[in-house]
Parts: C-alpha cells; sequence; structure tokens
C-alpha cells in the first residue's frame, strides 16, 4: 500500500490561474449545463411526435451575424489593450456594445416574426422551447452587456492596459462565449426543427 | 522580482492578518466574509431546519401509527388542519410528507452539511486564507437564507406549502385545481428553489476554485484529505446537476404562470379539456431525476469523506486505500450522472432501456463497497478510540452497508416494478442516505467543534445521544422493508380501506414510537451544543491528535486562520502510527527530513529533495530581507 503512493510531486505548486477567472470558468459551465438540459429536453419532446413545424424567423441569420462580429471587435479590442493602444479599445468596446444592444432588438423581432406566422410562447411546446432558448439567452446576454459597460467604465477611469488585463480577459471570455452559445442553439434549431 | 515564486500562492488570498481589521456585530456575526462564521451560519441554519424537518416526520407517524387518535392536543399549533373531529386534514398530510423531503434533502443534507464542512473545512484544510471570494461565498448563505424565509412562509399560508411530494411531479404540481398544496404553496416552493440553486452554485463555484487554486505549498492532490476530495466532487456533481433542475423549474413555472404546455397534455378536470396540449409529463421526471439522482450523492459523499477523516483519526492507522477511496468517488461522481431514470422503471419507458440503466445503476455498488471495504479494514486491528464521532462515523458504516444492500434490489427493475413507491423505498433511502448523511454531519459536528468554539462537547451526552439514535433509527427503518414487501403504498393518508393492512397495525404503532423516541433524542445533542459552546471544557489546538493542517491554527483562530506564515506540508494526512515514530501521528507541517527514523525507503529518497528545495527558498528569503 504505502509503496503504491509515490510522493514524486513533492513542494509543487499548485496550479496558478487567476481564481476570478477560474470562477467565471465554472459559471460558464453551469449556463452550458442549462442549456443542454434545455436542448435535450427538446430533443426528447420532439421524438415523442404531436410537434408544430414552422419556418425559422429569418433574421436570425442577421442576428448570428451581428453576434459574430461583435466577437471581432471586442477581439480587436482585447488585442489593442494588450498592446496599450487605449483608443482603439475604447472604439473596440463601443461597438461591440452597441451591436450586442443591436443583437438584442434582432432578437426582439424574430419574437415579433413568430407572431406572425402564429407560434406564440403558449401552445404547442415546439413553440414555446424557441421563446425559451432565446429568452434565456437574452438574458444572459444582457448580463454580459452589463458586464461590458463596467469595463468600458473602467477603461476611461485607465484601469485596463497591458499590465491590467484580468476584467478584460474576463469580458471577452463571457462575450465570447455567449456568441458561441447562440451559434449553438441556431445551428441547432436549424438541424432540429 | 525573487519575491514572485514565494509569495505568489500568498498573493491571491488578501493577506491581512497582520493588521486585522476590528469587525464590528454585524460584519463579523451576520453579513461575514470570514468562511469559519459562513460555516457556522449554514450549520446553524441547517440545525433549525432539521428540527423543523424531523418535527413534521412525527407529525405525520402519528397520523400513521395510530390512525384513530384524536389529534385535538394539535390545534393550538395546526389550527384548522385538525378537523372538527381532531384528525389530521389529508391535503395537509401531503403536504407534510412534501416539506419533510424538502427540508430533508435540501435544507439539512444539502445546505446543512456541505454548506457546513465545505465552508469551514477547505480553506482550513488545504491550507488557505479565505475562499477564493469571500464575498460570493457570503452571497451564498444570504440566498439560502432568503430561500429558507420564504419556504419557511410557505408552511404558514392559508392554502397550505407545497403538496405534490418533494418530486413535485407535474401535472399535479402544475395543475392549482388539483390539490391546495399546489397554489400559492408550489409558487413559494419553486421561488424559494431557484434561490436555493442560486445558492448551492455560488457556493460551489467557490469551493472547486478554492480546492484547485489556493493549496499551501505541498498540498498536491495526492496528499489532500480525503474529506477536501468528497467536498470537492460534490460541488463539481452540483455544479453539473443544479443547473439541470433550474431548467426543469423555470419550465414548470411557465407551465404554471404563463400557460404553456411543456409538461402539460390532454387533462380533463372536472369533465372539462384543459387548453393545454403536447405537453410530456415524463419530461419532467427525466430532468428532475437528471438532478435528482445526483443529488443523492451531494447528500452523500461529504458525510463519507467525514466518515473517512474520523475514522483513520480515531483508529489511529492510516485510511487503507487512499488512492481506491479516491478513485470509488470519482467513480461514484460519474456514475450518478448516468443512472437517473432507474427511478423512472415505471413510468412506461421501453424495457431494453430499463435495462441498461439497471446495469449502470448496479456498477454503483462496486466504488461503494471499496470504501465500505476501506472503511472496515482502516478500522480492523487499529488502536480504536470511541469518541462520540466516531461511534457516529461507524453508525454511518452500519447504514452504508444495511441500506446499500436493498439498493441492489430496488436498482434491479424486476424487483422494483414490484416495490416501487412502497415503503421498501423508504426504508432503503432513509436508511443509504438520510440516516448515513445525517450521521456524517453529527460526525463532523462531534469532531470538529472544538475548532469552531474553541471547546469541548461533553462525551458522555454523545454516548447517549449515538445509542439511542443508532438504535432508535434501525427501529424505525428496519420494520420498513416489511411494510413495504407487505404493499404498504408511500404517501397514503390511510390504509384502513385495505383489509391486508390490519395485521401491521401494531408494526406502524412500533414505527411511530421508535420515531418520537429518536426525535427527543436529538434535544441532547441540542443542549450539549449550545451548552457546550459557552459552558463546554476549554479545549486544547489538537484534541483528537490529528494530522490534518487545522489543528496547527490558534484555538480561535482570526480571519486569515494563520497568524504569519501559512504552513507547509511536507506529507500525507495519514500518517497514524507509523512504525518507528515516537508518536501515534505526525502532522502534515512535519518535514521528511525531521522524521528519519519513521522514513520508508522511497521517502528517504525524497528527503534530499526536500532538503534541496528548502535550501533554495530560505535563499531566496535570505535575498529577500537584503533587498528590504
Amino acid at each position: 500500500m504505502e509503496r503504491e503512493l509515490k510522493y514524486l510531486d513533492i513542494v509543487e505548486q499548485p496550479i496558478s490561474m487567476h481564481p476570478k477567472k477560474f470562477a467565471l470558468w465554472l459559471f460558464l459551465v453551469t449556463v452550458v449545463m442549462i442549456f443542454a438540459a434545455l436542448t435535450s429536453a427538446y430533443i426528447v419532446r420532439q421524438a415523442e411526435g404531436n410537434w408544430l413545424e414552422y419556418e425559422l424567423p429569418e433574421i436570425f441569420w442577421i442576428t448570428s451575424g451581428i453576434v459574430v462580429l461583435s466577437s471581432v471587435f471586442l477581439h480587436w479590442a482585447y488585442i489593442s489593450a494588450k498592446k496599450d493602444n487605449l483608443l482603439n479599445l475604447r472604439i473596440g468596446m463601443v461597438m461591440t456594445v452597441i451591436l450586442g444592444i443591436a443583437f438584442l432588438v434582432g432578437q426582439w423581432y424574430s419574437w415579433v416574426a413568430l407572431v406572425d406566422r402564429d407560434v406564440f410562447f403558449v401552445g404547442n411546446p415546439a413553440g414555446s422551447f424557441l421563446y425559451v432558448f432565446t429568452g434565456l439567452h437574452a438574458a444572459h446576454l444582457i448580463s454580459g452587456v452589463i458586464f461590458l459597460i463596467i469595463v468600458l467604465i473602467s477603461t476611461f477611469r485607465l484601469k485596463v492596459h497591458s499590465q491590467a488585463m484580468n476584467t478584460m480577459e474576463m469580458a471577452t471570455t463571457y462575450w465570447h462565449f455567449l456568441g458561441g452559445l447562440w451559434i449553438y442553439l441556431f445551428m441547432f434549431l436549424l438541424l432540429n426543427h | 522580482m525573487a519575491t514572485a515564486s514565494v509569495a505568489h500562492h500568498d498573493a491571491a488570498v488578501h493577506d491581512h492578518h497582520d493588521h486585522e481589521h476590528h469587525d464590528n456585530f454585524i460584519t463579523k456575526y451576520i453579513f461575514t466574509q470570514d468562511h469559519k462564521m459562513i460555516g457556522k451560519q449554514f450549520l446553524i441554519t441547517g440545525i433549525f431546519w432539521a428540527l423543523i424537518g424531523g418535527f413534521l416526520s412525527i407529525l405525520f407517524r402519528l397520523q400513521l401509527g395510530f390512525p384513530d387518535m384524536n389529534l385535538e392536543f394539535l390545534r393550538p399549533l395546526l389550527g384548522g388542519w385538525i378537523d372538527e373531529s381532531g384528525k389530521l386534514d389529508p391535503t395537509f398530510y401531503l403536504a407534510l410528507v412534501t416539506m419533510h423531503g424538502t427540508i430533508m434533502v435540501f435544507f439539512v443534507l444539502t445546505a446543512g452539511l456541505s454548506g457546513t464542512f465545505s465552508n469551514f473545512l477547505i480553506p482550513l484544510q488545504i491550507g488557505a486564507r479565505d475562499m477564493a471570494s469571500g464575498f460570493m461565498n457570503m452571497l451564498s448563505y444570504w440566498f439560502f437564507f432568503g430561500s429558507s424565509v420564504i419556504m419557511f412562509i410557505s408552511l404558514f399560508i392559508k392554502t397550505g406549502p407545497a403538496g405534490g411530494g418533494w418530486v413535485v411531479y407535474p401535472p399535479l404540481s402544475a395543475l392549482e385545481q388539483a390539490i391546495p398544496g399546489s397554489g400559492l404553496g408550489m409558487t413559494l416552493w419553486l421561488v424559494a428553489m431557484t434561490l436555493f440553486i442560486a445558492s448551492s452554485l455560488l457556493g460551489g463555484i467557490n469551493y472547486i476554485t478554492t480546492v484547485i487554486n489556493l493549496r499551501t505549498k505541498g498540498m498536491s492532490f495526492s496528499r489532500l484529505p480525503l474529506t477536501i476530495w468528497a467536498f470537492f466532487l460534490t460541488a463539481v456533481i452540483g455544479l453539473l446537476s443544479f443547473p439541470v433542475l433550474f431548467a426543469a423549474a423555470l419550465l414548470l413555472v411557465f407551465d404554471r404562470s404563463f400557460g404553456t404546455s411543456f409538461y402539460l397534455a390532454d387533462i380533463y378536470v372536472g369533465g372539462e379539456a384543459l387548453p393545454n396540449t403536447g405537453g410530456s409529463p415524463v419530461l419532467f421526471q427525466h430532468l428532475f431525476w437528471f438532478l435528482g439522482h445526483p443529488e443523492v450523492y451531494i447528500v452523500l459523499l461529504p458525510a463519507l469523506g467525514i466518515t473517512s477523516e474520523v475514522i483513520a483519526t480515531n483508529s489511529r492507522k492510516p485510511i487503507f486505500g487512499y488512492k481506491a477511496m479516491i478513485i470509488s468517488m470519482l467513480g461514484i461522481t460519474i456514475l450518478s450522472f448516468i443512472v437517473w431514470a432507474h427511478h423512472m422503471f415505471v413510468s412506461g419507458m421501453n424495457p431494453f432501456l430499463g435495462s441498461i440503466f439497471m446495469f449502470l445503476t448496479l456498477i454503483i455498488a462496486v466504488p461503494s463497497a471499496v470504501k465500505v471495504f476501506n472503511y472496515l479494514t482502516t478500522l480492523w486491528r487499529g488502536n480504536l478510540i470511541f469518541t462520540p464521532a466516531m461511534l457516529f462515523s461507524i453508525g454511518l458504516v452500519s447504514f452504508f452497508i444495511s441500506g446499500g444492500l436493498t439498493g441492489i434490489f430496488l436498482g434491479n427493475s424486476a424487483i422494483d416494478i414490484q416495490l416501487h413507491d412502497t415503503y421498501f423505498v423508504v426504508a432503503h433511502f432513509h436508511l443509504v442516505m438520510g440516516s448515513a448523511s445525517f450521521f456524517g454531519l453529527v460526525a463532523g459536528v462531534y469532531h470538529w467543534f472544538p475548532k469552531m468554539f474553541g471547546r469541548m462537547m461533553d462525551p458522555r451526552l454523545g454516548y447517549i445521544h449515538f445509542w439511542l439514535t443508532f438504535t432508535g433509527v434501525y427501529l424505525v427503518f428496519f420494520p420498513m422493508h416489511y411494510i413495504g414487501i407487505a404493499g404498504f403504498p408511500r404517501r397514503y393518508y390511510s390504509w384502513t380501506n385495505f383489509s391486508f393492512t390490519e395485521m401491521y397495525t401494531d408494526l406502524n404503532m412500533f414505527v411511530s414510537v421508535a420515531a418520537i423516541i429518536t426525535f427527543a433524542a436529538q434535544f441532547i445533542f441540542l443542549f450539549n451544543f449550545f451548552y457546550s459552546m459557552y459552558r463546554g471544557r476549554k479545549a486544547s489546538l489538537n484534541p483528537w491528535r490529528s494530522n490534518t493542517l487545522e489543528w496547527t491554527t490558534p484555538l480561535h483562530p482570526g480571519h486569515g486562520n494563520w497568524p504569519g506564515e501559512i504552513p507547509t506540508v511536507y506529507r500525507w494526512p495519514y500518517d497514524y502510527s507509523k512504525p518507528g515514530a515516537p508518536e501515534d501521528f505526525i502532522p502534515q507541517t512535519v518535514p521528511l527530513s525531521q522524521t528519519p527514523e519513521s522514513n520508508l525507503p522511497h521517502e528517504q529518497e525524497l528527503v534530499k529533495l526536500e532538503m534541496e528545495i528548502m535550501k533554495e527558498e530560505s535563499e531566496v528569503l535570505v535575498a529577500n530581507e537584503s533587498k528590504h
């Protein structure tokens, strides 16, 4: 017994990721689990039949483009921050926030488009699920926009630069994640509706 | 720059111990960010809930054991829930079992167990000044507190608390007209559980981050006490499963309040069809049990971790199969996510799918048996010291065996379909999950009370508490196996309409009396707990002669835990009765180079490495000194 326990890793430093960044990743895991549960529920329910067939709103293509573009701008802002180019950082952040809000408006119009084709929140679960996916994603995206605005304000207080990247990195991670989550949901809906 | 390598593991935690800011009453006891106080807050709230949850069970045991009893004497407390003839209201009976389950599973054995000991022990045992985020930790408690307040209020509303069982299956829980408990009571249940999920996730994220990022120097994963491994894996399970419960609850909220049809289809109430179409009630069961089954291990694993620590310390022996313990806990963690449908064998699922879930379920017996074997072999020929904590830990092992055996029966779909929703199931999970976890919780309180409050609990009262509770639990739950095999369904208000039940009236009466005595015995513990907090014997620094880091702190550790440097760890936590050593324990902070007489050959080789590292570090320290 004793012999099997090798103490090879003696006096070793624990991994040194910033605890708050690590906590953010764990939070992302919980968000993944929520949407994994909902999308699996969608598949299970769909397999039981009595499923309303309808066209997805075309505006999803536009909002998907917007969310990808916003991630590009944010990445540009992130690189600028690393190079201490504060002007480009602010421009990139402002563009990301604007595009984020544009995405939310676009998602609202997707609901309008759904109502136009008589798909309501109350009714066949096929429609209800779509409202839940987009709504819950939008709720997370609003938190992302708020986070970005907080970081944007701190750029004006000169608190984001190449030596102080923690909040910026966290905001970038969260935003890319939310964009990726939307692309996943959209692909999922394209394949499974 | 040379400071970086030495000070870097301290840098992440705030390091204010030298100039400790003076807390006022509110920041010290109420809105505290100190993990030790937050742990105690969870413990006190958990004890409060345990009393309520236990008391509710006494109420429905009175109904089950003595169906003809006049309960008029309860009217001052229950008011209108006792009808004119002195009987318990049947819908309130359903609310009682629902709330008993909810309170015990979530508020006592999740928040009260994990919340208390993960918070209290993780920083102390891994050598950290506090949790990764003290603020999130505080939020975690206050979300739990808010959840508790709402759940508590729901006990007193006019239509009664939620009554659809702790599993809240729709359509019963989704339709207000189904039972009174599905009205406001159910709404409050859902709000409270949402807050509870937020609390668990905030706590869990913190536990995982702390264990991974904030271990002291030398505290590798292969030197973590098994308690920390258990809390860590518990937090991982919670992180992956609670969001799914949130998703299930969210859809249920939409069904209840917005009129959607996720879980509702083709329902007729009083001959009238409801507008809902296309929903699937089985969908809820899948989502619910995807949390519900891992939840069993969220409840059990911390108790098993505490037991490992207590049994090793009080057997004065290294834990048998340290790595096997970790691997079996990992196995349980993974398996817990792929067995959920064994709760749904009677839901009309494909029998082939059922046999897959049956197979996966039975595999869990393997890691569980490994753990039992390791507990027994640790006890085997140890210098046993029967502290109350040790007795409760052995009690846990006993329940884990007797309750686990019936799990093998119930895991087989063929026999489960027969026994489903009978008292056999009630007996099974009350032993293996309920009582075992409760014993782990109590063992933890007895064992770490000296660290929490700087005083000892009275051991004699502890022994009386143990023997009354241990025999009481078996007297309550063992007969339930027979009642279950005989065919008694659970959650029934009364069985007097079935003639086969007549010959079991005595047995039910017996169970109820045993339950009342067991519940009464808990007041011994309660007295001991609060009395010892103020009047108990002053504890010594390391009363159990234990190896782990928490016993190297001062008697009343401040916020920051260690005055001065955080100790470095040089060995695993289970060096008890090492051959050659002068004492029967060697704390983790003793370097191998100081114990040449007891080092094993491979450890002797590590001494050289250790000396080199220590030399390097002292050079760095000297360099730092000269820089100042």
